[in-house]
């Protein structure tokens, strides 16, 4: 597992792997973790602020905040500690282009 | 036909609220955000999770497991109509918009039973929009659902009951905390101590926890600045007794008890008040839960009273419906003699960690109060002196409120900022009216084709 991912993992972890991408980049997570969890392992931030220069890895993780949008290659945006990662996954930190 | 009841919630009081419904023949339908039933402090890990409940929920860990089984029950007997994963948008015409898996459903009701929960009281400390810096529940959400720390080296920071207990179940699980940092001091957490005794047990609880951290344990600090780069947290600085510290951590997590999730009790049609010593704005209801017509409240959305209480509540909730509905309820009085006590000791949690306003009131003015579109305390003042103090005012000219989280995470920092520009107690700014969609829909969800899209009604 990735070593510069944000979040530590301290138990549950012989679930099976998924695999998923990051702004195009392979990566892997555990089955039954959220999609924050899973690019959090990843990476140490889930997208950028559209308002300041900081980066944003959510906040309250009950679906109450909505820091922790994200999007997807194709299809609609998600709310990262809300959705569970599944196979074949392809998020993106940064909206696509033809995002309003 | 018998009366359509609908609960929205399915945490503690929600699901005691069902059990008293279904066991006097009625079959409720319950909407519910989560994957699974059990709220966020009985969370449940998602399926094919191992962990046992002991380790989950440690000493709750029999009422967890009784809480998830009498939901399961409920379900498995078909005894009422559960929509999982599902957000209440609006209220309408005697209908909920809820934006279910499958998406938008109208889902009709004749009488309904909020218990839609708490989110942390949060403060704006300088840096806290950096990424890193959680709720103290998302702390706690994040080990019990995930099984993970959201960081490496961990401070956690603010007041309130949860602060020593999150700390020590992650230590627990082997995670690394730096610092517990109480912004209450000694003394005024021995203020709310008499009050606190009606449940000598939790304080007991309360003060072993603290003794286990030890030194990293701090009274009576006042937090200076979250440090952070690109990547995010750095460090915290923090004073105490008059000498500076700074703490490295790659996460903090804050909060300062609990502030109830009140939007859609306000959609329904329940007035407020502004309660001194829970520093925030409550929903009024009689002592079962009556908050209007056919409308009744239950657990920490009306009023913070913690897991127990809102057992208790949404089962006090649910008798009053049958009640009102004619119907033969179960004997309350044991539950509402529980609540008294329940009541005392919520209020001594109150006063021990209380909410700091004088510190938000000082907030620099490039502090960001706003996380959601990094609004400045300056930009917020600016807007007071422009345009006055009225909540709603200062809202719309200067967006603090009117972000994605719809104002829950700043609201009251907002108003005291407000309230201390204007000289004024924060009571007297008002309360942000509450506006439907209450969770950001997806375009068109609000439109369905036979209900053209309506505002939520003002309180
Ligand atoms: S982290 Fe708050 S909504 Fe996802």
């Amino acid at each position: 597992m990735s070593t510069e991912g944000r979040i530590r993992r301290l138990a549950e972890e012989d679930r099976p792997p998924v695999e998923f991408a990051l702004d195009g980049r392979d990566c892997r997570a555990l089955l039954g973790d959220t999609v924050l969890t899973a690019v959090l392992s990843n990476a140490k931030t889930l997208r950028h602020s559209e308002f300041g220069p900081e980066g944003r890895a959510g906040f309250c993780l009950m679906g109450a905040c909505q820091d922790c949008w994200m999007w997807q290659e194709s299809g609609p945006r998600i709310r990262a500690c809300s959705t569970p990662i599944a196979e074949g996954m392809r998020l993106m930190s940064m909206p696509p282009r033809e995002w309003p | 036909m018998s009366e359509r009841v609908v609960i929205v919630g399915a945490g503690p009081a929600g699901i005691r609220a069902a059990e008293v419904l279904t066991n006097a023949g009625l079959r409720p339908t319950v909407v519910d955000e989560g994957m699974r039933s059990g709220g966020q402090i009985y969370r449940r890990a998602p399926e094919g999770f191992k962990r046992a409940a002991d380790k989950l929920y440690g000493s709750e860990a029999k009422k967890a497991q009784a809480l998830h089984a009498c939901f399961d029950r409920m379900l498995a007997e078909d005894r009422l109509a559960y929509f999982p994963l599902s957000s209440v948008l609006a209220i309408a015409d005697d209908g909920l918009q809820v934006l279910t898996a499958d998406g938008l459903q109208q889902i009709a009701f004749d009488r309904l039973i909020i218990a839609t929960g708490a989110t942390e009281r949060l403060a704006p400390v300088p840096g806290w929009e950096s990424a890193g810096v959680y709720g103290l529940g998302a702390m706690q959400i994040a080990l019990k659902a995930q099984g993970v720390a959201l960081g490496r080296r961990i401070v956690l920071a603010g007041s309130g009951p949860l602060l020593t207990l999150v700390a020590t179940q992650l230590e627990a699980a082997g995670a690394e905390i730096a610092a517990v940092l109480d912004t209450s001091s000694l003394a005024k957490q021995l203020h709310g101590l008499p009050q606190m005794l009606a449940r000598p047990r939790l304080v007991a609880r309360g003060m072993a926890m603290r003794a286990q951290l030890g030194r990293r344990y701090r009274a009576g600090v006042r937090l200076d600045r979250i440090e952070t780069s690109s990547e995010g947290v750095e460090a915290i600085s923090w004073t105490h007794r008059g000498t500076t510290h700074r703490t490295e951590c790659d996460a903090v997590g804050l909060g300062w008890h609990l502030r109830a999730e009140t939007q859609l009790a306000g959609l329904a049609g329940a007035t407020f008040t502004y309660d001194h010593s829970f520093a925030q704005w409550l929903p009024k209801a009689d002592a079962m839960g009556r908050a209007g017509e056919r409308l009744y409240l239950a657990g920490d959305g009306l009023r913070i009273r913690g897991a127990d209480g809102a057992e208790v509540a949404g089962r006090l909730a649910a008798v009053a419906c049958l009640e009102d509905m004619g119907l033969s309820a179960p004997d309350a009085r044991a539950d509402a003699r529980r609540m008294r006590r329940l009541d005392r000791f919520a209020e001594g949690i109150a006063r021990a960690f209380p909410w700091p306003a004088e510190v938000v009131r000082q907030l620099p003015d490039d502090a960001v109060v706003c996380r959601c579109e990094s609004i400045t305390a300056g930009a917020l003042r600016d807007a007071v002196d422009a345009g006055g103090s009225e909540a709603n005012r200062a809202k719309s000219l200067s967006r603090v409120g009117m972000g994605r989280c719809q104002g829950r995470y700043c609201q009251l920092a907002g108003a005291e900022i407000v309230a201390a520009q204007a000289n004024l107690d924060v009571a007297t700014v008002g309360r942000l009216r509450d506006q439907a969609p209450v969770r950001p829909a997806p375009i068109g969800a609000m439109r369905s084709p036979d209900h053209s899209t309506r505002s939520g009604r003002n309180n």
